[in-house]
């Protein structure tokens, strides 16, 4: 029980002394891993706009490729492994929003697939997608008010 | 050139979200919601899409880079439908993207099986 006691009382000690390098090896790792996500976006996209591909095309084309890979590493569970390491770095970029879409419809693949499936993939891309488009029609609005009346 | 520009302004914006994850203990869920109504303002305002001349994939790849697509469909819409169109531009413009996410992510979860979790 003592024993037990120091233990918590060591750990409490090591997070008060250790948070700055842990954290700064977060943010070391997130730019790593979110470069090198976006570096291979960037190969994509110079690869399509290469064989003549408009450039909205090419984008939208990427973001598509990127959002399969993202679903299919973490089908496959290597995605877990590389937010492991990445934190920030896996998540904000759009393979992570596909992530974000498979790792809850597989978990509660048990619940069925209209309720499990159908709906816990929106379980994060639910509210992304609901914030994103709200914003962005009150942004039209202000900017319909702002550039459009004049 | 143009890889070593993804590479350190996608990996900037990702520091940005793991700063706010570690110092405000947001979810990334939350960062991820933060993220793309930040990319809506910046893309109306003209800022973001500065970014995505000079990051390329750096700036479009992050999620905050959907949230300007719905800003810059907004943007286009507006200008040709009017009002109508701050309603039907986002969407439009998002549209690929929400659609992959929907069908690829629906086919990999009915396809995969979770691993065996000890959590710890």
């Amino acid at each position: 029980m003592e024993q037990k006691r120091t233990k918590k009382e060591y750990v409490e000690w090591t997070q008060k002394i250790a948070p700055k390098t842990h954290k700064f090896k977060n943010m070391i790792l997130a730019f790593i891993v979110g470069g090198i996500i976006c570096t291979i976006g960037q190969v994509i996209l110079s690869l399509l706009l290469k064989t003549g591909m408009i450039k909205e095309d090419a984008a939208s084309l990427t973001t598509l490729l990127m959002i399969f890979f993202g679903a299919f590493l973490t089908g496959i569970n290597v995605y877990d492994d590389i937010s492991r390491v990445g934190g920030a770095g896996a998540a904000i970029p759009v393979t992570g929003f596909a992530n974000s879409i498979v790792s809850p419809a597989m978990e509660y693949k048990k619940e069925g697939y209209v309720m499990g499936v159908g709906a816990k993939m929106f379980l994060i891309a639910g509210p992304v997608l609901v914030y994103g488009i709200v914003a962005s029609i009150i942004a039209g609005i202000l900017y319909y008010i702002f550039t459009m009346r004049a | 050139m143009e890889f070593i520009r993804a590479f350190i302004v996608g990996g900037l914006i990702c520091v940005i979200g793991q700063i706010l994850i570690d110092l405000t203990k947001l979810t990334p869920a939350r960062i991820m919601v933060i993220f793309v109504v930040a990319g809506v303002v910046l893309g109306i305002l003209g800022i973001y899409p500065a970014l995505v001349e000079w990051g390329g994939a750096g700036a479009t790849v992050p999620i905050i880079g959907f949230g300007n697509v719905l800003a810059k469909g907004v943007i286009e819409d507006v200008e040709k439908r009017g009002l109508l169109g701050a309603f039907s531009g986002g969407v439009r413009a998002g549209s690929v993207g929400i659609a992959a996410a929907v069908f690829f992510g629906y086919i990999m979860a009915l396809i995969s099986k979770p691993k065996a979790k000890n959590k710890n």
